[in-house]
């Protein structure tokens, strides 16, 4: 066990901590050149596209230093975005140390701090890596000043490195051996083990990623799932490496993967306690929160007939992302679909591409919107929950609502403090604190409403503060606020999948933004089509989308006709993504659209 | 019976709104035309079962041509394929070539029918498109030309920024009274990478309009229907006996085969381009090449283009043909999507042929594409 180093790389996003596992790969030649490729570790589709990690990933290296001892060296690399940084805080519990990723030309920024905090809380030892100091942008000394306030470490234990070059990468491996302690543990206690993980496989079902922390797992061993009660035969364990290598028996401080033909990704929960069934450890672990979706949004399928599709793909999904919640409903305009629950609006997106590229199917999203209370005047000490907009009770019943609030942390540069303080005032946030990290760079944080940072916020923010802020939030509760929904009418019918809850000083501009809006995405139909907001009985914006009078090419001869036919299919794709409600047409994106109305 | 489209790619001036293939430097004129014929001989295997039943010079302004020369061309066809006894072959003109000596001489060619490239009768329309021709020689054209050439054909524009619902009218019904048994008639179209497109957003010129045209097509096919022409296609309207048998070869699906940079071709699978470039167009055929891209057509595509085209003309869509060509889930597809076209009077059915309404023809590219197979992905 003494020679067992586990660690997690943790940092803001893109500061390059899948860049880095890369390199330490290499050095460690657990991929062949051939395999090699950048960001190996992302392997989703995905995360490929995007350039960015969405789960948490654990490998692991052997390693021979350079004193020629032996070592096995469990990385996982974490996802920086903030929507996912359950996954970080679960990663972070199976590891004795941290490598604190920093960008040598952007310095700290607000999930440098958050992750860090997290690695604290547990323990972890903190390696600094001062990362990407191979750019011509990069302010190498600058930025180790930062890090040692920051941690109140000595300069020399920042370790200059380039996950492009490689530079650095040695004293990255040397400072694993020597400041990461070794796990701790008794090999010959009963099995105790931390479920900090769990995929799902289509042909192998959930494959369970834990960590040992007493006794050892062995292969066909009788295991208990702690928390669900659950009892299963070890099927297959083994080690992680770029494939999966099955193994008789992992011990104590190592981490590794099992099989158990369970189908269901709920039966696994992350955070669970895997001893033996006949000899159960004493001491389970503690466990994590649930994660707590933070958005709301229905998802309906364009075409009513793929309802039941649509499920199975959603079940689907779920064991892919556990992290995913839904729940039927239905919706006087779109019909039967799902009210889902997302960790951001990420996700969100995230789910959405899935649906669509993994599945084929083809969706409508409504109008995201958070998790509110609300009270009557019948009942005002019940809570009733409202994740649809349409749950809300008739104003005349309705005692109060709250919604709930985040404490919102933004480090900016000097120059756009005014900037981000505007916006943040504008989306109802109230500062609460304002500090000088250096005298170029400033950590704002405020309390503001979670509804805010759905609607543009993170666009915003980019536009005000030109790219130099970055943003992390935390839930601070509940708290009573003025809200109203507003509908909107197609053709004078309410259509209640566009309904957003509003606060009511900004209820007006943002009915006529959003009326605006829709009379740009919603094409042009035979007959014209009145656009309404209302509050209530109460019309406060109003747009006409014009009747279509023409809708043909005057010429259609021999060399037209190709051309033609495919600028007509492509019609009739875009039309099949539409969804129609009563006698009009609307697309995919107009649902949605009410989040970007500044463009 | 099949057709030879044959693309003349030389115009004297670029009109406004032109995003035709066509040069305006005639440098290349000789080279084309043996390049042309050349293209003739090679392609003469393609039709070696078919009769030709009509030949088109289009462009482009074959007009500029040399008499002479355009009768080389013919006699190339004439000398490589198989042409039936009595074709059309019609030459694309425009007004300013056609003095009365140019229309004697190519009424003494195989020619026997001509299509004008009038737009309008009104110098203001004219000049905002920047047409060859002035008024005097829209009108003049035509009057020389009927004694020589039964079968006329004229092109008119609507809603062009500026012309009056009177001024449409009259265009009309000069047309009429110079006795022009088939009219082709467009509405101004703001096409891409054009001189039009460009005013247009710079604001020297104001946009077309929609509604405008769209009145002024309804004026257009009244004034049609009262001196009996038929609207056959969308766009183009005939006295009995005069349809282009060319254009109609296209709308029906028939082959046809396309000579010259930027021409098209199509054997009822597949249809091929050829390269719009005069100088590349020429090198190739030199080089012993023929400059084609071609695109074959799966049976969705074609049911597709059957919908498309069948929905322009009078003769509809087939509800026969479309089970025995296609199948009848084809069939039973069409009639879904169709249904609520049906209920909107923008379709009808007549006996077996599915046909758009008076209400429906300006929005028939829309209704057809309703009406298209596609797969999403
Ligand atoms: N010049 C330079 N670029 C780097 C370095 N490390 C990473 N990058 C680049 O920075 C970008 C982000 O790198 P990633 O490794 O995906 O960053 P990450 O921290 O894993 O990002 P998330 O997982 O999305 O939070 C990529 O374009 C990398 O090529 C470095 O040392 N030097
Ligand atoms: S004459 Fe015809 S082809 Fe030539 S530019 Fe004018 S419209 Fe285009
Ligand atoms: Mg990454």
């Amino acid at each position: 066990m003494k020679n067992i180093r586990n660690f997690c790389i943790i940092a803001h996003i893109d500061h390059g901590k899948s860049t880095l596992a890369d390199r330490l790969l290499d050095a460690t030649q657990t991929v062949t050149k051939r395999e090699s490729q950048a960001q190996l570790l992302d392997n989703m589709d995905l995360e490929r596209e995007r350039g960015i990690t969405i789960k948490s990933h654990a490998i692991q290296m052997d390693y021979t230093a350079p004193d020629g001892e032996q070592y096995i060296l469990n990385l996982i690399d974490t996802p920086g975005h903030v929507d996912f940084s359950y996954e970080v805080s679960r990663s972070i519990a199976a590891c004795e140390g941290a490598l604190l990723i920093v960008d040598a030309a952007q310095s700290i920024q607000a999930q440098t701090i958050s992750n860090l905090y997290l690695a604290l809380e547990n323990d972890l030892e903190i390696i600094p890596v001062l990362n990407k100091v191979d750019l011509p942008s990069a302010n190498p000394e600058e930025v180790t000043d930062d890090i040692v306030d920051l941690l109140g470490c000595d300069p020399s234990e920042v370790i200059p490195a380039s996950a492009k070059t490689g530079l650095g990468i040695q004293d990255i491996l040397d400072a694993i051996i020597e400041r990461v302690p070794a796990p701790v543990g008794d090999p010959d206690e009963p099995l105790q083990a931390l479920v900090f993980d769990s995929q799902y496989n289509q042909f192998r079902g959930v494959e369970t990623i834990f960590r040992v922390i007493n006794g050892s797992i062995k292969k066909g061993q009788h295991i208990k799932f702690v928390a669900t009660g659950e009892s299963y035969y070890a099927d297959e364990i083994g080690t992680l490496k770029l494939n999966q290598v099955p193994k008789k028996e992992i011990k104590a401080g190592d981490v590794g993967y099992l099989i158990t033909g369970i189908k269901e990704a709920k039966e696994v929960k992350v955070g669970d306690t895997i001893t033996d069934h006949a000899k159960p450890t004493t001491n389970p672990i503690g466990g994590f929160e649930d994660v707590k979706p933070m958005v709301f949004a229905g998802i309906y399928p364009v075409d009513t007939e793929d309802y039941e599709d649509l499920r199975s793909s959603m079940e689907k999904l779920q064991l892919n992302d556990a992290s995913l919640v839904f729940q039927a409903e239905s919706s006087a305009a779109l019909g039967f679909g799902f009210r889902c629950g997302f960790l951001g609006m990420l996700h969100l997106e995230i789910i959405q591409e899935r649906l669509e590229r993994e599945f084929d199917m083809t969706v409508i999203t409504t109008v995201p919107n958070v998790s509110y209370h609300a009270y009557t005047h019948k009942n005002p000490d019940e809570i009733l929950i409202v994740n649809n907009p349409s749950d809300l009770p008739e104003p005349s019943s309705l005692n109060r609502v709250e919604e709930p609030y985040i404490k919102a942390t933004i480090i900016t540069k000097s120059d756009f403090v005014g900037n981000v303080m505007s916006l943040c005032i504008e989306k109802r946030g109230v500062v609460t604190n304002q500090t000088y990290l250096t005298t170029e760079r400033v950590e704002m944080t405020f309390d503001m409403p979670l509804a805010e940072i759905v609607f543009d916020f993170y666009d915003r923010l980019k536009t005000v503060s030109k790219g130099y802020a970055s943003f992390d939030y935390a839930p601070l509760g509940m708290r009573e606020s003025k809200l109203v929904r507003v509908d909107i009418l197609l053709n004078a019918q309410t259509v209640d999948a566009l309904s957003a809850l509003i606060h009511f000083d900004n209820a007006y501009t943002i009915g006529k933004k959003m009326v605006e809006k829709l009379r740009e995405l919603i094409p042009r139909q035979q007959f014209d089509i009145p656009v309404q907001a209302a509050i209530g009985a109460k019309i406060i914006a109003r747009e006409t989308i014009k009747a279509l009078r023409k809708d043909v090419t005057a010429k259609c001869y021999g060399g037209d006709i190709s051309r033609k036919r495919k600028l007509l299919e492509k019609q009739k794709k875009g039309k099949k993504r539409m969804r129609q409600v009563g006698n009009v047409e609307i697309p995919q994106q107009a649902f949605m659209a009410v989040l970007k109305l500044n463009d | 019976m099949s057709g030879i489209y044959i693309h003349i790619p030389f115009c004297k001036q670029a009109c406004h709104y032109c995003d035709f293939h066509f040069s305006t430097n005639l440098k290349y004129k000789k080279d084309i035309i043996d390049a042309i014929c050349d293209e003739l001989r090679f392609r003469e295997s393609e039709f070696k079962n078919t009769t030709v039943q009509t030949i088109y010079l289009g462009g482009g302004t074959p007009s500029v041509l040399e008499v002479a020369e355009v009768e080389k061309i013919i006699q190339t066809v004439f000398d490589v394929y198989t042409v039936s006894s009595n074709p059309e072959i019609t030459l694309e003109a425009n007004p300013d070539d056609l003095t009365k000596e140019k229309i004697v001489a190519f009424s003494n060619t195989r020619i026997n029918r001509l299509s004008i490239g009038v737009q309008s009768f009104f110098e203001e329309d004219l000049k905002l498109m920047n047409r060859a021709h002035n008024a005097v020689e829209a009108h003049e054209c035509i009057e020389f030309a009927v004694p020589y050439f039964p079968n006329i054909s004229i092109d008119l524009i609507y809603g062009i920024p500026g012309m009056s619902e009177a001024r449409w009218r009259e265009n009309l019904h000069k047309a009429i009274d110079l006795k022009v048994p088939h009219i082709s008639s467009y509405a101004l179209t703001v096409e891409d990478n054009t001189a039009l497109k460009s005013f247009i957003e710079k604001g020297m010129i104001e946009n077309v309009d929609d509604e405008v045209a769209q009145e002024h097509f309804q004026i257009l096919l009244d004034v049609m229907q009262l001196h009996g022409f038929e609207n056959y296609e969308f766009s183009n309207f005939s006295k009995p006996g005069f349809f282009s048998q060319n254009n109609t070869a296209y709308w029906t699906g028939k082959s046809y085969i396309g000579i010259g940079p930027s021409a098209h071709s199509f054997d009822g699978k597949k249809r091929g381009w050829n390269i719009n470039n005069n100088v590349k167009y020429l090198k190739a055929i030199q080089a012993g090449e023929l400059p084609m891209e071609i695109e074959e057509l799966t049976v969705v595509d074609r049911y597709n283009e059957y919908i498309m085209t069948g929905l322009r003309t009078i003769y509809g869509v087939s509800l026969h043909k479309i089970e025995t060509d296609f199948g009848p889930n084809f069939k039973e597809y069409l009639l879904k999507q169709a249904a609520e076209y049906l209920k909107d009077h923008l379709l009808y059915i007549d006996g077996d042929t599915l046909l758009v309404t008076r209400k429906g023809k300006f929005l028939s590219d829309g209704i057809a594409s309703a009406l298209f197979m596609v797969n999403l992905s």
